[in-house]
Parts: C-alpha cells; sequence; structure tokens
C-alpha cells in the first residue's frame, strides 16, 4: 500500500478543461471519497490516476514515484492499481476463479489458488470459484469485482461509482461491509460517487468536487457542520440561506436573532452575507411565542419538513416530529437552535 | 405445465406449417426405405468422395473467412482512420456477389487464354501455364466462397466487438495487461460465439452452393443430388443423400443457434455500453489497414464487377435481345410474386406470435423458417417428390372419372417453385417483421385500445404506418434472394422458361463466359440493394 499525492492536476478533453488545479493526498490505508454532481470531473480524476485519461499539468505520485506529469506517462497497466467498474466489467466468458486469477501473474497454480481463496473469504463468497458472473447477484458481483481488482496487490484501489447499479437498500449496507474489508486489509482507496450516504459510510475523508475544482476535503462531519463553500452546504444535507448583516467581528444580524459567527476573510462590518439555516436549527415549539407561517410541508414518515416564511419573506427549513400536523397556512411556534452560524460572503 | 386451449388461429399457424415442411419430413421418411442399387454403388465410389471435399471445402472456407472477417472487424470497430466509415459498409459489398458468379469472372479472369495468364505468357513464356494454379479446383472453389461469405463473420464480429463495453479493456489494463494482450485474452474470446455464428452462416451457404462446385468440378453433396435426380431420375437416392447432407446443416444449424444464445448474453451482460474510444492511426500504420480492408473488397467485389461490366459492354449489341428482356420480366416477376407470398406466410406467423401467444408456437415457428439452412438443391427435390406424386394421383383419378389428363399441375409449374421458394426464404421475412413488430411495444396497442381504437384502426392506423418499412424492406429480401437463386430454379423451373441466374449458369456451362456478364450482372446490381439496407439498418442502431 502506497500513499497518493495529486498537486495542481489539470486535464483537458478536447478543449474543455475537465480538471481544474486539484490537490488531493491519501495517507496509506486511508479511504477517500470524491463526492459531486455527474459531470464534475470526478470520474475523471479516477481515469487520471488510473492512466486512462491523459493529463495536461501537474503531477500524480504513488508513493515517491511520479506516474503521470506532462513529461511521464506510466502505462495503466504498469502503474499497480486496482480498479472497480461502476458495471464491474466482470469476464462473461470466464468463471470467478479465473476472472480473479486474471491480474495474478508469475504465481504458481498452487499459490494461485490459495490467493484465490484468500480473497473469497475476504469478500465473503467461499465455494464460489467455479460459477460464472451470470449466476451471481449484483451485489455478489461486485464484490467479485472488489476481490479481482485486490488480487495483484495493487498499491491504491480506485473504485467508480461502485455501488450504483444495486438496490438502494443494499447499497448502504454493502458499502459498511466493503469499508471493513479495505480496513481489514488496511488499504488506500479513492472512491467516486455521487451519493452522501455511500460516501458517508465507507470514507474517512471526502472530497466535494464541483465544476472540476475540489471544493473541500474533510471529514463527514466537517462537510456538513463547517462547510466552506456555499454550494457544499447547498450539496450535502439540506439547508436555506438568508440573509444577515454584521455588526461585529463575532456576530452577524439576521432575523433569527443575532448569531455568533467565524467571519470569512475580507469582510467587513455592515456588509450582507448569507447564513446557513439547516433544518435541525429551528426546532418546531408549541410554547414558542415566536411564530412563523407555514409555506410547505413534506411528511418524511419519521418526521414532518416544514418551510417556514420569515417576514421579509425569505424561507428556512424546520424539522418537527411526526405528530406535529399543522395545515399549509397555519403559523407554527419555533425556537432557533444554533450555537455558531456558517456564513458565506455574497456573489455580486 | 397446464396449456391454455387451441384457438382456431392456433390450428393455422400448425397447419400452415405442416404444409410448408412436409417436404423436408417426405425426404426424411425416405430414411426408412431400403436403399437400392444405386445407392451401394454411390456409397462405394462418389459418396467418400463428396463428404472429403465438403469437409476441405468447410475448413478452407473457415480458415479464409476467419483471416479476413475477424481483422476487419477489430479494425473497423476499434481505430479510427481515414475512409474507415466507407470501409464499414464497402466490406459488405462481396455479399451482392453469388458465389457462382464470381467463379465465372474468376474463371474468365485466371484460365488459360484469359488476360492474366495470357499477358504473363508474353513476358517469361509458355512455362507460365506449368506453374499457374488452376482456379477451377477445390482451391479455388475456396477462395470463391471465402471472399463473397466473409462479410458473415465480419457482421457478426464487428457487432460483437463494439458491443464490448469500455470498462473491460480499462479494467484488464489496471489489472496488468498489455492492449494487445487483452485482445487475445478478453476480446477475442468474448465475441467467440458470435464469430462461430457467423462463421455457421458462410458455411451454410458453402454447402447449399450448386453453382461454384459444378462449375469448379468439385463434387460434393449438391452435385451428386443434382445429377443422381436429373441423370439417373431415382428418387431413392437421391432422398437419401439429400438426408445425408442435411445432417451436416443440423450440426451447423445447432452450432449456430447456441452460439447465437451465447453471444446475446455476452453483449447483454454488461450494463453501459460506452463502446471504447478509438485510437487514431496516422501514416503507415493507416495506410497498412487501409490496404488490409481494400484487398477483400477489391478482390470479392470491385475486380469481378470490372469484369462482368467489361463482358456486358462486349456483349451488349446481341445481349440485349427481346429474350434478355423476356429473361428480366420471367425473373423479376417471379421473385415479385415469391416475395409476396412469402410475405403473407410472415405476416401470419409475425402477428399470431403477437396476437395469440401460446408456447405452442416458438417451437412451431421456429420449425416452419428451418429452410433457410436447407441447400436449396434439397428443397427443390424435396419439394418435387410429394409435388409430382399428387400430380399423378390427380391425373390417373381425372383420367379414370373424367378421361381427361390434367398432366403436372403442380410440379411443372411455377407454383411448386414459389412453394418452395416461399419455404427456404421465409426465415429472413419474418425476422425482418419481427423487429419491426418489436419496435411496436404492447403498450401502445394497450394505450390506442384505451383511447378506442378498433381492432382494425389499431392495424392501420398504428402498425401498418410503423411497419411500412419493415414490410418493404422483407419484400426487397426476399426478391433479391430468389433472384440470385440457381439450383431451386434450375431443377423446378417450367419447360422453357428461363431466369436470369439459369441463363447465366448455362452460357457458363456452355463455355460462353461472356455471354453471361450481362445476366450475371443485373443480379449482383440488384443484390447491391440489401446490402444498402443492412448497412443502413446498422447504422441506425447508433453504432458509430
Amino acid at each position: 500500500m502506497q500513499s497518493l499525492d495529486i498537486e495542481q492536476l489539470y486535464a483537458c478533453h478536447d478543449q474543455d478543461t475537465i480538471l481544474n488545479g486539484i490537490d488531493l493526498h491519501l495517507k496509506e490505508g486511508e479511504i477517500g471519497c470524491l463526492l459531486g454532481p455527474s459531470g464534475c470531473g470526478k470520474t475523471t480524476l479516477l481515469k487520471s490516476i488510473a492512466g486512462l485519461h491523459p493529463i495536461s499539468h501537474g503531477q500524480i505520485a504513488l508513493g515517491n514515484k511520479v506516474i503521470s506529469s506532462p513529461e511521464i506517462h506510466l502505462a495503466t497497466e504498469k502503474r499497480q492499481i486496482g480498479m472497480v467498474f461502476q458495471d464491474y466489467a466482470l469476464f462473461p466468458h470466464m468463471s470467478i476463479f479465473d476472472n480473479i486469477a486474471f491480474g495474478l501473474k508469475k504465481l504458481s497454480r498452487k499459490q494461485k489458488t490459495e490467493r484465490i481463496q484468500a480473497l473469497l473469504k475476504l469478500v465473503g463468497l467461499e465455494g464460489m470459484q467455479k460459477r460464472y458472473p451470470h449466476e451471481l447477484s449484483g451485489g455478489q458481483q461486485q464484490r467479485i469485482a472488489l476481490a479481482r481488482a485486490l488480487a495483484p496487490k495493487p498499491h491504491i484501489l480506485l473504485m467508480d461509482e461502485p455501488f450504483s447499479g444495486l438496490d438502494v437498500e443494499l447499497r448502504e449496507s454493502l458499502a459498511r461491509e466493503v469499508r471493513a474489508i479495505l480496513k481489514a486489509e488496511g488499504i488506500t482507496a479513492l472512491m467516486v460517487t455521487h451519493n452522501q450516504n455511500e460516501a458517508f459510510a465507507i470514507a474517512d475523508s471526502v472530497g466535494v468536487v464541483s465544476d472540476g475544482k475540489l471544493l473541500q476535503w474533510d471529514t463527514p462531519y466537517n462537510l456538513y457542520h463547517q462547510p466552506h463553500h456555499p454550494f457544499i452546504a447547498d450539496f450535502i444535507g439540506q439547508g436555506a440561506l438568508i440573509t444577515g448583516t454584521i455588526c461585529s467581528c463575532r456576530k452577524v444580524l439576521t432575523e433569527l436573532g443575532n448569531l455568533k459567527t467565524h467571519l470569512p476573510f475580507g469582510v467587513v462590518s455592515g456588509e450582507k452575507i448569507s447564513v446557513l439555516v439547516r433544518p435541525d436549527d429551528i426546532l418546531h415549539d408549541d410554547d414558542s411565542d415566536w411564530k412563523l407561517e407555514v409555506v410547505n410541508r413534506a411528511f418524511r414518515g419519521s418526521h414532518f419538513l416544514y418551510t417556514l416564511k420569515l417576514p421579509s419573506g425569505e424561507t428556512v427549513l424546520c424539522m418537527s416530529q411526526s405528530h406535529h400536523d399543522h395545515p399549509i397556512g397555519s403559523r407554527i411556534g419555533v425556537k432557533l437552535e444554533m450555537d455558531h452560524a456558517i456564513v458565506f460572503a455574497k456573489h455580486k | 405445465m397446464q396449456f391454455k386451449k387451441l384457438s382456431s388461429g392456433h390450428w393455422l399457424v400448425l397447419l400452415v406449417t405442416l404444409l410448408l415442411t412436409t417436404p423436408i419430413w417426405v425426404l426424411v421418411s425416405f430414411l426408412f426405405v431400403p436403399s437400392n442399387d444405386n445407392w451401394t454403388h454411390l456409397a462405394g465410389t462418389l459418396l467418400p468422395e463428396y463428404i472429403a471435399n465438403s469437409i476441405w471445402l468447410m475448413l478452407g472456407v473457415s480458415f479464409g473467412t476467419l483471416i479476413l472477417g475477424i481483422p476487419a472487424a477489430w479494425l473497423i470497430s476499434h481505430y479510427d482512420f481515414k475512409f474507415r466509415r466507407i470501409f464499414q459498409w464497402a466490406l459488405l459489398l462481396p455479399l451482392a456477389m453469388p458465389a457462382y458468379i464470381i467463379a465465372y469472372t474468376y474463371t474468365g479472369l485466371l484460365a488459360f487464354e484469359g488476360p492474366v495468364q495470357t499477358e504473363l505468357r508474353q513476358h517469361y513464356g509458355f512455362g507460365v501455364s506449368q506453374w499457374f494454379p488452376e482456379i477451377r479446383s477445390l482451391g479455388g472453389a475456396i477462395l470463391m466462397f471465402s471472399l463473397v461469405l466473409y462479410p458473415y463473420v465480419y457482421l457478426l464480429a464487428r457487432g460483437a466487438f463494439s458491443s464490448q463495453g469500455e470498462a473491460i479493456f480499462h479494467v484488464s489494463r489496471t489489472l496488468g495487461v498489455s492492449p494487445t494482450q487483452s485482445f487475445f485474452r478478453v476480446a477475442l474470446p468474448m465475441a467467440r460465439p458470435a464469430i462461430i455464428a457467423g462463421l455457421s452462416l458462410a458455411l451454410m451457404e458453402t454447402l447449399a452452393d450448386f453453382g461454384t462446385v459444378q462449375y469448379f468440378g468439385v463434387d460434393t453433396f449438391t452435385t451428386g443430388i443434382f445429377r443422381t435426380w436429373t441423370g439417373l431420375g431415382d428418387t431413392k437416392t437421391t432422398a437419401q443423400l439429400s438426408v445425408l447432407l442435411l445432417v451436416f446443416v443440423l450440426i451447423l444449424m445447432l452450432v449456430e443457434y447456441w452460439s447465437r444464445n451465447r453471444a446475446k448474453y455476452f453483449s447483454n451482460f454488461q450494463h453501459s455500453k460506452n463502446p471504447p474510444s478509438k485510437i487514431h492511426l496516422h501514416g503507415i500504420k493507416a495506410g497498412l489497414a487501409i490496404a488490409f480492408l481494400s484487398l477483400p473488397i477489391l478482390l470479392g467485389f470491385v475486380i469481378p464487377s470490372g469484369q462482368l461490366l467489361y463482358w456486358s459492354y462486349h456483349t451488349a449489341e446481341q445481349g440485349i435481345s427481346l429474350h434478355f428482356f423476356e429473361l428480366i420480366w420471367n425473373s423479376f416477376s417471379l421473385a415479385f410474386i415469391a416475395a409476396l407470398v412469402t410475405l403473407m406466410l410472415a405476416l401470419l406467423l409475425a402477428y399470431s406470435r403477437r396476437m395469440i401467444p401460446h408456447p405452442i408456437l416458438t417451437p412451431t415457428l421456429r420449425i416452419a423458417t428451418l429452410g433457410y439452412a436447407v441447400p436449396g438443391t434439397i428443397i427443390a427435390v424435396a419439394v418435387m417428390i410429394p409435388f409430382t406424386w399428387i400430380d399423378n394421383q390427380l391425373d390417373a383419378w381425372m383420367r379414370d372419372q373424367f378421361d381427361i389428363s390434367t398432366g403436372l399441375l403442380l410440379s411443372g409449374t411455377l407454383i411448386a417453385l414459389i412453394f418452395a421458394y416461399s419455404f427456404r426464404f421465409l426465415s429472413i421475412a419474418l425476422q425482418t417483421l419481427d423487429s419491426g413488430l418489436g419496435q411496436i411495444k404492447p403498450s401502445m396497442d394497450q394505450s390506442a385500445r384505451t383511447l378506442g381504437a378498433s381492432h382494425w384502426s389499431l392495424l392501420s392506423r398504428i402498425h401498418l404506418p410503423l411497419l411500412k418499412s419493415s414490410l418493404l424492406i422483407a419484400t426487397i429480401l426476399v426478391f433479391v434472394e430468389v433472384l440470385k437463386e440457381l439450383p431451386t430454379t434450375l431443377i423446378m423451373r417450367p419447360f422453357n422458361f428461363d431466369t436470369l441466374a439459369v441463363n447465366a449458369y448455362e452460357l457458363a456451362a456452355d463455355e460462353q463466359l461472356a455471354d453471361a456478364g450481362l445476366p450475371a450482372l443485373l443480379i449482383v446490381l440488384t443484390g447491391i440493394i440489401p446490402v444498402i439496407i443492412l448497412s443502413k439498418l446498422i447504422d441506425s442502431k447508433g453504432r458509430p
């Protein structure tokens, strides 16, 4: 296992810049995940690491060895990178044994058999080696694809939307299972997905990618609670942005009251800024004197998600217990439970 | 399993199938008739040669079609170079060239008195004819078949290669396997079922051929059947020889059927089918690719067409006569009527499966469309046996009762011929209609019905407009096949009824090769139409 270092990576496709100065560092044994909407460049980043896409600037290094730079391009087959593809890409004409053995070279038949037995045990599919891919369920195929990628002991494992072909109920549980396998083997891995639940279930660190830029590389907890960018605040979890005015270096004045905050660089007192309000920042309380009008509501089973209108016309979200059933147009009592506000400079 | 009761529609389909396939069952029944002296003689002398020649032909044609078809398919599906899009369809052109016609052209070009040997003799003296290979030989036949049949392998292999998703190759490379090795370890094995299916089709055509092997003097089953039938008039031995050939055909059919299913599953198995991005070839490499792909097109289409044009040009003055127009009229009207009859049958079968689905229809339709694999010579013989018998019975009865001789009402007229064509080409028409009907999803029928459309208005307002092109294509495909067909027509045509194919055959057999040029050219020109349709169909499926 080796660490991964990406510095100032740029990549283009035809005339379009797909990757726009990516810096990323993954420690040995760390599991990273790139999260972003489709078309943001995350798959291109993965392909660049695998050597399946050329880069135009910057460099990629595995351990101490540079594998990609504008001058150096190590062929994919020489990089010792394991990759799991979105559709698994199992070879339909080969048995499970032959699929996993595909990348195993210079091993005797006995060593191969031992290695494959061990891998099948690792992914929990012992005794399946004689079957063919079409005889397996989607989840089983996925695990075989993982075993095949791990077989040649790659320096790093890359996974491109590995759970997107599976049923929704299966995705998170399999993601946790894969995490357990990778951690047990101490494997450095980088996954891309557009699904934050998968990302949070599997990764130590998650990077949010938008328009070819890595906006933030952080723990899942921090991405939710301390997003550095309005895009992340919007992409991860729910929330609304309302207008606030800076009144001192630690305080921002909003319709919800005076909130504590850390100011972003370069804003001055009296300036208007955006304040992130999560649904769990505003609690429903029938006893509260502070009442807001319900303009929309969504029943989510375990809770209601109300959209409430502030006097200025801006809206915020509020989560309430499932049995607090209030119609649209009524005014419900709320209270604020936010000890620290996240603010963003307003885009002009 | 409990079957639903059969309706009258099902019985109609069963009856049609039984009638269509009666000749084959009659033929097979001859297995249970003790053989006669002719058979004993045949088995001791000629039969081993028929079998040996057929096997050598199949081996040679396998080699030839694979060596031309697979690299062509790989180059077209995975590389990009100048003129690639032209080559993509031009590689299908040799399909327009019937094997017996290409055989005439190369005989004309390469025989002792032909331009090639004459030219060589002028430079190197008479020694040339000592070493110059004889085109009218087993080897020559293999070459002819390979040149016109490789498109089957090319077509199916290309389909398989271009349905292999990009991820398959990427995963192979991340596992440390180079692109070249990936071709042999992944791409080729995954395409193998499709390649084998294409090869089986090519080999069925090889076994079915009569014109080429007859002209080249290579004795195979078809020439043996023809000789026993026309020369000896021995029904029993002809039928038994035919059944033996059918065994070979049956094996090929099973191989084809099995491979196609496997190929379908290999291509369906992949979820995403992003075709791999094509590798650009420049300079020498592009030149080599173009040279390699040009070779089969030149040899299999351009040169023989040139020879036909040359002959036609020089014989046009006497060639274009009243007789020639009569030939065209005979051929075209016969082919058109046969195409319409076949289309009607195909419509009946296609709609039965859609409107009154029943488990019994699947095997029934498969049996009804077996004709595509049965060599024309056998179909001719098989149809003639029961039809002649019916004619004779009818004639005897009519004479008995009314003292009128009806003669050969069925077997001596075009009815028998059209019947034979319909059986042989039904599967082409049915496949075309089925794929057309497949585009009309059952939910369209249902939504039309919920909007108040009657059965009739459903057919005329939804199905007919959507099926129009399939109906047209099916008609054209059968039309052209009938036009090219030689042995069935040769054996079954009414007395003094000539077609273009029969005329070309007879002129060539009379050593009047140049005169055969005009009818042959017309056959090849009409044969180009299906090639255009085929390449359009493939393009519209969105494979770049």
